[in-house]
């Protein structure tokens, strides 16, 4: 299928690039990768009057080391993403993650920022974003401002970002020793979607879990926090299988899980208890 | 219209586009590189990987404009003097294509794949072309295709060096 | 003369196929890739309702897009659009509803065109699409074909929701189920599936205004072009067809297709080329589906587990029209559902229903994979109810090696076939007992990863088929096949086949056949298909048919050409043709070492200077071969799944497959085509099924709904044969293409429910996805 028209300008810096979405006006969309939207064009289920393509401003691409956090660039592709040795030593979890997105293909023009920003609640890094506290770095014509997980993915693609902002990069937080991570992802095809996916990270001391992160995909309109697990596997004995199966019975809490083709709501919550349960037994042995 | 230059194949060309053209219709429609076709909307099959600065892109996905001042590597770019790349020929030699439709995105998918990891098991080569499907093989003789020129390719490389 | 010729037949050679050349390289023949001067794009709008009275089309602001050159409403072809054939109308008393290639008062189904735009480039005619105006007013869908069939049901069409009742009944079936000792009684669906070939269909139309090119990516170029021609009125002489480079079919191009008529009549309004390309929605949304049926099986059977007789009762999904041999495909299951046992009584009876749905039709096996997977079901059923090891309990019931030929319950002679020597190497390969004693293991250790073994032996009737048959069973063709065979002047040799291939490999299996038939070298084979005007007469490809019946034309062309061949070598060498032996290419008197060579006879003959009085300069000749049986394929397939029960996930562990399709032309050939068969099979046994919503809206339009196993979603399979060669034919061939789809289905299931019997599960129903294997552990349990 075709696209419908649309215009097109491709900015050189962060600033032309906030200038010229702020002048498109509000059916402008920013164009990141593509991976995600160029479907949805395609399909005619999205109509921009401009695309803003930001594939050629270099102050959105790269890893840096900032010190407390990994700086990662908006246009930072998934596949450079998993070739990052800094993203790989500090932000393992998001390695592991970026690794599952859909295809090489696809991981080597879809990037980072662009993942974040659609905002698909069955996507697997927001789940790692709201796990790790990641920060985001929203850029507009106002200047800059610092947006937490949390609060970023606002709905089903929906996001906290203004018009006229657009996403810059994200800060990961670094997490120090201790930890162990793991994404859990489960999905009928290798291509597929996650039906459920569950991002874990893990702190241990002495074969005792100290601390866990634990982010759920595909279980409401936007990632979730698994808190009651969180708060629940506190203390437990790493090794201790029943233990951790009953903290993660939690996962299901406040939960709003879709209805498709690949699962009712039940079979979702279901699903986040015993991916939770693995995830939590692989992190705390990774 | 936006003009865009584009190597393909070795050609440079410079083309002016719409917008919305996408890049596997510049390349079958605009410069009669019909030897990469379309088998989707939403970049689920793969028949349309090509290589774009050395990587593999599924080139329904990408816009043209977007291909601006990138190189492009088609199948039909694949062959050196006549001479068959080792993934032509041991898709050829392994029967690991029916009726060839996915097999220009299979066999640009595969040498991006063997960019990556030279000698991969077959776990590795059935996880790299996850993104390209096939209703014909089975996916068997792939696998056994790529295994095949994984080595000779890697042979030639020792015998390189 | 000189010696040339290798001492291996070429039949049975692993040849490297002579097509891989322009398709590893890039330099195919899509239709989609034709681009003709001035040609013109068309694009379709479909309809979003699934049943829907059209009050209004306005097409004027479409015609006043940029780069637009026309556009039409259904209303426009009204008069000359004809209806879309069905040549199967399989009871007299079917109902047959006109099926407009364009609506033009009623839609049945979303995705059926209602309008359309013809456009200098493809992106001018998508926009176009938009400014198209139609208004609907909705009438009830028609989605369930129980409800369907019950009075006071919305209509699909005026006559009724049923198109059709029937029968077949051998033996005293009441008699079979009075008193047996045990019987089981199950009810199976079949889901609608999408055949999903690789390349998306196209058309292109061209005219010199007198005669009409259509190029289409079909399967059936010959059947197209009689049905084009009775449809539309231009005359069959005037209009050639064209089947390039097709990207894969597996039924799904057997069609005479809405869009080839319509891209038709448009290209003879516009005196224009014209190019039509559909987008894999519009694939998914009106390529004919396959499958879907409600089946209601029962065996009745002795406590030794010996079968008394079969039941069976389908519906089967019409959709909302009958297209080319729509009613006619579950009906060729309905000799199948007996397999490859022994019974004394069978019934079966099938009721077509329409839907709001885009119709069924020929689906990779075509009502045989449906039949085997209730049988091949229900035996396991059967097996688990009396306690027998599922292997032996068909080991009772199947025939044995020496009772061929054998005439089934269904009325068809079975041939040949050796279902002890399949089974005996599939249950080897496989490692059987060594996986039961571990799925002991882990049953008595209550792993939540639970192991199950699906067996499925099955047969199928391909190589269709005996026109007679057909003829017996309404069909509206026969079922022969032709070839044309060419020596050329140098030698070289032209074979011209009916059979129309969209991967299959023809050019290099038929090129074999002939190196062997004629004794010249493969390489100096050459075969044309695929177009009406240098393949004036066939069948086409489907139905496993190509090589059982096609190869069969061959050999029979062959045959003349050396008869020709020998009666001017005769001449040449000044011996009594009686006197003259054919071996490997070579013209001798017998007993001596004077000889001709077939290319030195090829250039005699094409001097024409010394040949025998009455004997026409021409080596090549003619065979239409119309087969006398259907052959029977056969085998054993043996499936090892890992049930996650927690989750519901399965893991296809190993795969064993062991089939017999007679002689084997090109083990390469053969073994991919099982190796493809059985991945769509595992694909709707796990991934695939095409789902309506209550509105009927079609929720799988892409292929990331529609989901298409990829290869980290497979394992590998191993696959081995046996070769018991068919007599119904010179060569022993059967055909394979369909063998692998049809067994792999039920191995998969058999395999899932066998992993967890010990959960109370009796069945899942198709597609397993993780969901329903999860539920149906929970219910199980909880029973």
């Amino acid at each position: 299928m075709i696209p419908a028209p649309f215009d097109y300008v491709r900015p050189g810096s962060l600033d032309e690039a906030v200038t010229a979405l702020a002048d498109a006006g509000e059916d402008a969309k920013v164009l990141a990768g593509g991976q995600s939207l160029l479907p949805l064009l395609r399909l005619r289920l999205a109509y921009p009057s401009t695309l803003v393509d930001i594939g050629r401003v270099p102050e959105l691409k790269g890893v840096r080391d900032e010190g407390d956090h990994v700086f990662i660039g908006a246009m930072t592709t998934h596949d450079e993403v998993l070739h990052s040795d800094l993203v790989r030593a500090e932000c393992p979890l998001v390695a592991l993650a970026t690794a599952t997105v859909a295809d090489p293909a696809v991981r080597h023009r879809g990037t980072f920022g662009g993942a974040l920003a659609h905002a698909d609640p069955a996507g697997d890094l927001p789940a790692v974003a709201v796990a790790l506290d990641m920060r985001m770095v929203a850029r507009s014509r106002d200047g800059e401002r610092e947006i937490p997980a949390a609060g970023f993915f606002v709905d089903y693609l929906e996001t906290a970002l203004g018009p006229g902002e657009i996403l810059a990069g994200v800060r990961v937080p670094k997490l120090g020793p201790g930890w162990g991570f793991h994404y859990e992802k489960f999905h009928r095809t290798a291509q597929a979607w996650a039906i459920v996916g569950v991002a874990a990270a893990v702190r241990r001391s002495n074969g005792t879990i100290e601390e866990a992160r634990i982010g759920l995909t595909n279980m409401a309109t936007r990632p979730l926090r698994a808190a009651a697990v969180e708060q629940a596997v506190r203390g437990l004995a790493v090794t201790d299988t029943a233990a951790l199966r009953g903290a993660a019975a939690h996962a299901a809490e406040n939960t709003d899980p879709p209805s498709d083709l690949h699962g009712g709501p039940d079979y979702r919550r279901h699903l986040a208890q015993v991916l939770t349960h693995r995830a939590l037994m692989a992190a705390a042995a990774a | 219209m936006p003009q865009i230059t584009v190597t393909v194949d070795g050609i440079t060309h410079e083309v002016e586009v719409e917008p919305r053209l996408l890049l596997v219709h510049l390349l079958r429609d605009r410069l009669g590189k019909t030897g990469t076709p379309i088998g989707c909307d939403t970049s689920n099959c793969g028949a349309c990987t090509v290589l774009m600065d050395g990587k593999s892109v599924k080139s329904c996905s990408v816009l043209a404009v977007q291909a601006d001042q990138s190189d492009i590597l088609t199948i039909e770019g694949l062959s050196t003097d006549g001479t068959w790349h080792p993934l032509q020929k041991a898709f050829h030699e392994e029967h690991a294509l029916q009726c060839g439709y996915c097999t220009p995105g299979m066999i640009m998918a595969s040498l991006d794949l063997l960019r990556e990891n030279p000698a991969p098991d077959d776990d590795a080569i059935r996880k790299g072309l996850e993104g390209n499907l096939c209703r014909c093989t089975g996916y068997c003789n792939i696998v056994r295709a790529v295994r095949r020129a994984a080595a000779e390719m890697s042979g030639r490389e020792v015998s390189a060096t | 003369m000189t010696e040339t010729l290798e001492t291996v037949p070429e039949v049975g050679r692993a040849r490297r196929r002579k097509e891989d050349t322009r398709l590893v390289t890039g330099r195919t023949r899509w239709t989609d890739n034709i681009q003709l001067p001035g040609m013109l794009y068309v694009a379709f709008l479909r309809s979003p309702m699934a049943h829907a009275r059209i009050t209004r089309v306005d097409v004027s602001a479409a015609r006043r897009r940029p780069g637009v050159v026309a556009a039409f409403s259904g209303r426009d072809f009204a008069d000359e659009q004809g209806s879309l054939p069905c040549a199967w109308p399989v009871t007299e008393d079917m109902v047959q509803p006109d099926h407009p290639p364009m609506a033009v008062d009623t839609v049945r189904y979303v995705g059926e065109a209602v309008a359309c735009v013809v456009a200098t480039d493809r992106y001018r005619a998508a926009d176009a699409l938009e400014a198209i105006e139609v208004e609907y007013e909705p009438l009830p869908p028609v989605l369930d074909m129980n409800e369907a069939l019950k009075p006071g049901s919305p209509k699909v069409h005026e006559a009724g929701n049923k198109a059709f009742t029937w029968k077949f009944s051998n033996g005293d079936v009441e008699a079979a189920f009075r008193d047996a000792p045990v019987v089981i009684d199950r009810r199976y669906r079949q889901q609608r599936l999408i055949p999903s070939a690789m390349e998306p269909r196209a058309v292109v139309v061209d005219t010199d205004g007198e005669t009409f090119t259509l190029y289409s990516a079909t399967q059936i170029p010959h059947i197209l072009r009689v049905m084009l021609a009775l449809t539309t009125g231009i005359p069959e002489h005037r209009l050639r067809v064209i089947a390039p480079d097709v990207g894969g079919g597996f039924g799904s191009k057997l069609q005479v297709t809405a869009e080839e008529v319509l891209c038709l009549l448009i290209c003879r309004r516009l005196g224009k080329p014209v190019k039509w390309t559909e987008s894999r929605t519009e694939g998914n949304l009106t390529v004919h589906h396959g499958r879907d049926q409600l089946q209601h099986i029962e065996i009745a059977a002795e406590r030794d587990g010996r079968i008394r007789g079969i039941r069976v009762n389908l519906l089967a999904d019409m959709g909302a029209y009958l297209m080319l041999v729509t009613p006619g495909v579950p009906l060729l299951g309905a000799f199948m559902y007996n397999g490859i046992y022994k019974m004394d009584a069978y019934d079966f009876t099938c009721t077509g229903v329409f839907t709001t749905k885009m119709p069924t039709d020929a689906y990779r096996g075509a009502g045989r994979p449906e039949a085997t997977y209730a049988l091949e079901r229900a035996m396991d059923e059967l097996a688990h109810e009396l306690g027998l090891d599922p292997i032996e309990l068909r080991r009772r019931n199947w025939i044995k090696h020496e009772e061929f030929p054998y005439t089934t319950i269904a009325g068809l002679t079975y041939d040949s076939g050796n279902y002890e020597a399949a089974t005996e190497k599939a249950l080897a390969l496989f490692g059987y007992d060594k996986l039961r004693a571990e799925q002991a293991d882990r049953r008595e250790r209550k792993d939540p990863v639970q192991l199950g073994i699906g067996v499925s032996t099955y047969t199928e009737m391909c190589g269709l088929a005996p026109s007679r048959v057909l003829g017996s069973l309404s069909y509206g063709a026969g079922g022969w096949e032709h070839a044309d065979v060419r020596v050329l002047p140098t030698g070289k040799v032209e074979v011209v086949t009916g059979s129309s291939p969209h991967g299959q490999g023809h050019e290099t299996a038929w090129s074999q056949i002939v190196a062997d038939q004629l004794g010249v070298p493969f390489e100096d084979v050459t075969v044309i298909h695929g177009d009406t005007a240098s393949s004036h007469k066939g069948m086409d490809t489907y139905g496993s048919r190509s090589l059982a019946v096609g190869g069969i034309a061959i050999v029979r062309a062959c045959e003349k050409v050396r008869e020709k061949a020998r009666q001017i070598a005769a001449h040449l060498l000044e011996a009594s043709p009686d006197d003259i032996e054919f071996d490997r290419g070579v013209f001798r008197v017998r007993g001596t070492q004077s000889g001709k060579t077939i290319q030195e006879i090829a250039l005699a003959t094409f001097a024409a200077h010394n040949l025998p009085d009455g004997v026409e300069p021409r080596l090549d000749a003619s065979a239409t071969f119309d087969p006398e049986n259907f052959s029977f394929p056969h085998g054993t397939h043996l499936c090892a799944v890992e049930v996650d029960t927690e989750t519901g996930a399965v893991k296809i562990r190993s795969y064993v497959a062991v089939d017999d399709v007679g002689t084997v032309v090109n083990p390469l050939i053969v073994e991919g085509q099982v190796h493809g068969g059985i991945a769509q099979g595992i694909g709707q046994a796990l991934f695939e099924e095409a789902v309506y919503d209550p509105e009927g809206n079609l929720l799988t339009t892409t292929m990331a709904d529609y989901l298409l196993p990829s290869a980290a979603d497979l394992p590998d399979f191993v696959t081995d044969r046996t070769e018991t060669p068919a007599t119904s034919n010179p060569l022993g061939v059967k055909g394979v293409g369909e063998a692998g789809t049809i067994a792999s289905t039920p191995a998969v299931v058999n395999a899932i429910v066998d992993a967890l019997r010990p959960y109370g599960v009796h069945d899942v129903p198709m597609p397993c996805t993780p969901e329903r294997v999860w539920r149906a552990v929970q219910e199980g349990a909880a029973s």
